[in-house]
């Protein structure tokens, strides 16, 4: 099937690959290098009583240890991101120019702001220990966190932007968008939940993380205190991590249904849009379902009446549309001013987009000919119709719709999970007080030991399960309307991306295994024997 | 002066930097070169990589940024350029990603290559690495295979902006005989930094290290001198090479011959530097081999020849592009070349990342600072 991609398909792959690997490695750092800034804290603290050199060796060690699982992950962490930028420029290179104006800015930013603090102080955390004052050192600790989630805010503002595009204008001259309003693009109402969201996965991840890894130390009854004082301070910074995730989702959703409908009828596998939209709970979807057939879309479900609503517009009557509704228009929509309409039908989108197309070509022309009587009448009617420039480039109704079960199924194992981490953090506030995970029952405990590590990798799949729905939902968008797929790809033979992205599969794969291998050879040695 | 107009030649002037700042902190793959050949025993080995550990992230930092930075301002080159020398920027990146793990999971357990592995990796990265990334610069001057019409987006099914012309995707850049020369000024600079900065390096602990002392002074004088010659040929092919200069109303794209030497000549401010960076180079080099310890000149070896390289290769950058040159010219259709005024980003764009870059001094202050505190006891680990 690969093999028979297109240069659109490959590309796609191969940023998705290399983003997901990437996104395996981040979320950890994050949450990690802020658990780690809050232990260091208490060693700093410890280390100013008088005559309290156990305790503070202590707390040295535990820094130490959690500061070397940060440094494995870290390396590969910024192994991976500097792919991703240079993929904008490979294999998209149209999106490049069409939206630079704008996205670049972010990510140069990123560089100056975030990512020179990250490697230089992280530098002073992991090697300066004997270099450096305790007190530099905490701040440099510190700093490589604030560095780190710095570098998510400006790339998730990028992110959030290409979901929801504000603050610029098509400018005709130069066949681009351009950037006008910094603060519309930085504040926007998407970034913000977005970055609350994804940061507090991150945070969330390197909880469960430090809990599993943790639970591995009780499980073979060796380094008790480290492994119980790691968790609390895990468990503490996870809850509140994991409630705060859940109030951004919420959030998220809620915006979803505002900027990007189609996002949300794919998350729920809603076909035929109704008011009192009920929530899928629980379901398999037909996979014979079609929107050019009349199957029921679920083979079974189990769903809420009127959440849906409730979810997307704050309100049990409201109507939300489902995927044909999209396609086929004719439902009132209200607009930030409070107007209502009539949406578009995809064939009424596609008309003004291309309407948009021919604006900005006799544009063009007009400048080369002197013609201003037809500059300013093209200049309008691309303005006018700028909104759906990126349905010109679609062929059927098909194309705008993202893979609906792919992103349905992320979306119900992200929120399930989701749930689960709540109630998991709680378990483990109330097992670590009072040391009870150490005194219970020997049977009890072992499976407490295990269900706690095999939480590891069900956080993992939370985390990118909650990828796929951003990314894959948003589908063929790569700025929402404007540009889909098909036009933002650069012109690389198929052969050539085929071969790149064999090499990025057995790098990565090789990578992976060696980083497993690294971190599990360094648990094993624990918090005592670091080499 | 128009505020784009000076705005574009700002951001040029910083990415300049930024590029020349990053061949400076290549010091880290010219060391990575060592490790087979001056390093000999499991010791040198390891106080080389371990004291350029350090560092590396900085050098990978500034390389991420250049190219951040390089998007957020000119976002057609990166677009053209990436687009377009698909294989030479992909070469580039598997070289540099191969990097990135080394340092760190070389010396740990389970690491699945074993070291020797690694150290592969650390050497491809500083030799084959620092080549390419010199050919992908030379591209700069000596022009891509490309095709570039901005209207293409309104083509329907074709609707690429900038299409490279042939099926080697940039690899036939590696034939052209200019650009292997700068990826050979570059290889050898880097060298010749990377020794200078391991001498300075191992200097505290001479006795300890006092046969990999020598062989790297052995090797700094062959090293440094291919990287004279090397530049001096660089210098005389750029030189005698037609550019092509854009006429700033029409946007029309002419060929003149001698163009980078008329740059410098006209602008002179950047021949003064490419001047100073020039002594600076050959006083570093000289203070380094000619002279003993108790010379400021060879103590300092490192950071003047340092500053050197930066003046010299800033100067050179800001004549890829400065007095209405056209930068990366198209070899197959002149007049779609790049130039400051057509690929820059917009007036408002550059004028927020101005303010963001006002932020730069700082961020250098604390990385000096930092240097500084981890250099103090010499000691790695």
């Amino acid at each position: 099937m690969i093999l028979e991609m297109s240069a659109i398909g490959l590309s796609r792959l191969q940023f998705a690959v290399t983003a997901m690997f990437h996104w395996i490695f981040v979320p950890l750092t994050l949450g990690l290098a802020v658990i780690i800034g809050i232990m260091e804290t208490k060693y700093f603290l410890e280390s100013k009583k008088p005559g309290n050199e156990v305790n503070t060796e202590f707390w040295k060690k535990t820094t130490r240890f959690w500061s070397r699982i940060f440094a494995i992950n870290f390396a590969i962490g910024v192994a991976t991101g500097i792919i991703l930028e240079f993929q904008f420029g490979t294999n998209w290179s149209n999106y490049s120019w069409f939206v630079g104006d704008i996205f670049g800015a972010p990510l140069a930013i990123e560089g100056i702001f975030a990512f020179f603090m990250e490697s230089t102080f992280f530098a002073v955390m992991y090697f300066g220990w004997d270099k450096v004052s305790k007190k530099f050192h905490l701040a440099s600790t510190w700093l490589t966190a604030i560095g780190a989630n710095l570098s998510a805010v400006w790339i998730l503002i990028a992110n959030a932007w290409m979901q929801n595009p504000v603050g610029m204008v098509f400018n005709p001259d130069t066949a681009r968008n351009e950037m006008v309003d910094f603060w519309e693009v930085v504040f926007s109402p998407v970034a913000l939940n977005k970055l609350m969201h994804t940061s507090t996965s991150g945070f969330m991840l390197g909880a469960v993380v430090v809990i599993g890894i943790s639970a591995w130390y009780l499980l073979k009854r060796r380094d008790v205190e480290f492994a119980i004082k790691s968790m609390k301070i895990a468990a503490i910074f996870g809850l509140v991590s994991a409630l705060v995730l859940a109030y951004s989702g919420d959030g998220s959703a809620y915006l979803v249904a505002k900027h990007q409908p189609m996002k949300l009828a794919a998350m729920e596998g809603l076909y035929k849009g109704e008011n009192k939209a009920p929530l899928v709970g629980m379901a398999i979807l037909n996979p014979q379902k079609e929107i050019t057939n009349d199957e029921d879309p679920y083979l079974f479900d189990i769903s809420i009446p009127g959440a849906l609503s409730l979810l997307a517009n704050r309100s049990f009557d409201s109507f939300v549309p489902g995927i044909e509704d999209i396609i086929n228009g004719g439902y009132d929509v209200t607009d930030e001013n409070g107007i209502t309409s009539k949406a578009l039908s995809f064939e009424q989108k596609r008309e003004r987009g291309k309407l948009a197309v021919d604006g900005l070509r006799e544009y063009q022309q007009s400048l080369k000919t002197g013609n201003d009587s037809l500059k300013a009448a093209s200049y309008s009617q691309l303005q006018e119709n700028f909104k759906y420039f990126g349905y010109s480039f679609l062929d059927s109704p098909q194309q705008a719709i993202p893979p609906v079960a792919l992103t349905f199924y992320a979306f119900r194992i992200m929120v399930i999970l989701g749930g689960y981490f709540i109630l998991f953090f709680i378990a483990v506030l109330v097992l670590t007080s009072k040391g009870r995970i150490i005194s219970m029952k020997e049977s009890y405990s072992k499976i407490i030991y295990w269900i706690l590590i095999l939480s590891i990798p069900l956080v993992y799949i939370c985390s990118q399960s909650g990828w796929i729905v951003a990314e894959v939902g948003r589908q063929p968008w790569t700025i929402q309307d404007l540009l889909p797929v098909q036009a933002a790809v650069s012109a690389v033979a198929p052969g050539n991306i085929y071969a790149t992205l064999t090499i990025f599969f057995v790098l990565f794969t090789v990578l992976l295994i060696a980083e497993l291998k690294i971190m599990f050879n360094q648990i094993k040695r624990g918090p005592e024997n670091l080499s | 002066m128009d505020t784009l107009y000076f705005l574009q030649h700002y951001w040029w002037a910083l990415i300049s930097l930024l590029g020349a700042l990053l061949v400076f902190m290549m010091f880290v793959q010219g060391g990575e070169t060592l490790i087979f050949g001056v390093a000999r025993t499991d010791q040198e080995r390891e106080r080389i990589i371990g004291s350029l550990g350090h560092k590396w992230e900085i050098t990978f930092t500034t390389l991420v940024t250049f190219g951040g930075a390089a998007f957020a301002s000119f976002p057609l080159f990166y677009s053209t350029s990436f687009g377009g020398a698909y294989w030479l920027w992909m070469s580039i990146l598997f070289l540099f990603v191969i990097q990135a793990v080394s340092f760190e999971f070389r010396n740990k357990a389970g690491n699945l290559l074993g070291q020797r592995g690694y150290d592969i990796f650390l050497f491809l990265n500083g030799s084959l690495g620092t080549f390419l990334l010199g050919v992908a610069v030379a591209t700069l001057f000596s022009g891509g295979s490309y095709f570039m019409d901005k209207i293409n987006i309104t083509n329907g099914a074709s609707n690429v902006i900038s299409t490279w012309s042939n099926s080697w995707m940039g690899l036939e850049s590696i034939a052209v005989p200019f650009n292997v020369v700068l990826g050979l000024v570059l290889l050898f600079a880097a060298r010749t930094l990377g020794l200078l900065f391991t001498i300075e390096d191992m200097r505290h602990e001479s006795s300890k290290f006092s046969l990999a002392l020598q062989r790297c002074k052995k090797s700094l004088t062959l090293s440094g001198l291919l990287f004279v010659l090397l530049f001096v040929l660089f210098l005389v092919m750029l030189f005698l090479r037609t550019g092509y200069s854009v006429d700033q109303a029409t946007g029309y794209i002419a060929p003149v011959k001698y163009k980078y030497l008329l740059n410098m000549l006209q602008l002179v401010w950047p021949a003064a530097m490419l001047l100073v960076g020039v002594v600076l180079v050959l006083a570093g080099l000289a203070g380094a081999i000619l002279l003993n310890e108790s010379k400021p000149l060879n103590r300092y070896a490192f950071y003047i020849t340092g500053a050197g390289t930066v003046l010299a290769v800033w100067s050179l950058l800001i004549c890829a592009a400065y007095n209405n040159t056209a930068y990366f010219p198209s070899l197959v259709s002149v007049q779609d070349s790049l130039t400051l005024f057509n690929s820059s980003s917009s007036k408002f764009t550059l004028t927020v990342m101005s303010f963001a870059s006002l932020a730069i001094p700082f961020v250098l202050a604390y990385i000096i600072v930092v240097w500084r505190k981890m250099s103090h006891n010499g000691k790695s680990y």
